[in-house]
């Protein structure tokens, strides 16, 4: 099986570690990933204002190299990516003028927009098309005896139209770390806001979330969170160093992509895991379990 | 806090261009607070969630242009996935950022970030804040 896969910016730097982890678990499944031509930023941030129709050109634009590349389906492991290439593409397939004005803008493109392609992020793909039975058969290193919380902030799960999970009380993310063998922890802030962009100049605030967030986990009695987003895991994991400045009591918390934990399962090699770019060191634990 | 309520407020265009932009009918809103329970933003806000709206209702332009809140918001959606009446408050609270905004009155000074604050922070990050806090 091959697939089109869109990657945005901050995989191909400073989230390298969600990259290829990605690739190396999707290949030890059997699934080839032809990553998009020529794509361009997702456009971060969905405009949520009534005419701000120029925002919904970076996203569109995507999703016509999509079409030029002969896909129907495009997959994003970026919770933001996923999110806002899907309201986009939601958003001109419920008001067809914006499409047409959107087509206009863009009329030197040979592909005429009609908002049919499908974007859908890897816990779905997983979940759905390869099914976590499946995938339960692949797995050759067990996360015994690991603890892991889940958290999905908010980009994998609102708005209702285009999550994949339950708003209020999603499990995709804990049904896959069951899955690999990991015990998974519950916890009551999983979708609560991390403070996202208001890291830039507020990192202030990102200190009482990734307190409040990763301490409610540490109480769980949690070993390790995972995260799908590349600025849910700044937040929670490089932001740490604010927070034990801000609450000298606050203890560190390793934070990895979903898919580090994905890729050890599947036993892709630790060069793929790039732990250093993880800021809070996992291999500790990683090692007392006997992971790596 | 003193409250001068006018008609003239009321009626003013700045109440239908916040309807305009936020693409929502603010006289949906019965006060009920959810939103403001559940924002996890609240403790770094001097307007809350509930009070914003009522404020947009009453035209009160200059009490909301000027708080801190609008730039506290970080459109989790949270509030707009609890509201019982179906108002998407982040809605709202972008169209006053917007209003500002489209007034070259940015939020974010991209000059007083370091080259060191530019190269730690992601990419998602600094497209982000740029894209919600700056014109």
């Amino acid at each position: 099986m091959k697939i089109s896969y869109y990657p945005g910016c901050t995989l191909k730097n400073h989230a390298k570690n969600f990259e290829d982890s990605t690739i190396c678990s999707l290949n030890a499944i059997g699934v080839e990933v032809e990553e998009l031509n020529r794509w361009n930023c997702c456009g971060t941030v969905f405009s949520l204002t009534t005419d701000d129709l120029i925002h919904h050109v970076a996203p569109i634009r995507n999703l016509i190299r999509v079409k030029e590349a002969n896909y129907e389906k495009v997959m994003t492991v970026c919770a933001m990516c996923y999110n806002t290439l899907k309201r986009a593409n939601e958003r001109v397939k419920s008001d067809p003028e914006s499409l047409d004005i959107l087509n206009d803008f863009m009329d030197r493109e040979e592909v005429q927009y009609d908002g049919d392609v499908q974007i859908f992020h890897l816990l779905e793909f997983l979940r759905d098309e390869i099914g976590f039975a499946n995938l339960a058969q692949k797995v050759v290193k067990p996360l015994k005896k690991l603890k892991i919380a889940s958290y999905y902030g908010c980009l994998l799960v609102r708005p209702k139209e285009i999550g994949f999970d339950d708003m209020e009380n999603p499990t995709i993310l804990d049904d896959l770390m069951s899955v690999l063998g990991a015990d998974s922890v519950d916890f009551p802030f999983k979708t609560e806001c991390c403070g996202a962009y208001q890291t830039v100049d507020k990192p202030d605030i990102i200190a009482d979330r990734t307190n409040q967030i990763l301490t409610s986990t540490m109480d769980q009695g949690a070993e390790m969170v995972v995260v799908s987003c590349p600025l849910c895991a700044f937040n929670l994991d490089q932001r740490q160093k604010q927070t034990v400045e801000k609450y000298p009591e606050f203890k560190h918390m390793p934070v990895m992509y979903f898919t580090q934990a994905l890729a050890i399962a599947l036993g892709c090699p630790e060069e793929t895991l790039r732990f250093d770019l993880n800021f809070i060191d996992p291999k500790p634990i990683l090692k007392e379990k006997g992971l790596i | 806090m003193r409250i001068n309520l006018s008609r003239k407020k009321i009626r003013d265009s700045f109440v239908d261009k916040v309807q305009e932009l936020s693409g929502q009918n603010l006289l949906a809103c019965y006060q009920c607070g959810k939103c403001s329970a559940g924002c996890p933003a609240v403790m770094d806000m001097d307007i809350l969630p509930n009070q914003i709206i009522r404020f947009a209702q009453l035209g009160f332009k200059d009490e909301l242009l000027a708080s801190k809140a609008i730039w506290i918001c970080a459109s989790c959606l949270t509030c707009n996935a609890r509201c019982p009446k179906g108002i998407n408050i982040a809605e709202v609270i972008e169209a006053l950022r917007q209003i500002l905004l489209r007034n070259r009155e940015d939020h974010l000074k991209v000059e007083n970030l370091s080259d060191k604050e530019k190269e730690d922070i992601p990419p998602i990050a600094l497209i982000c804040s740029m894209r919600k806090f700056t014109s």
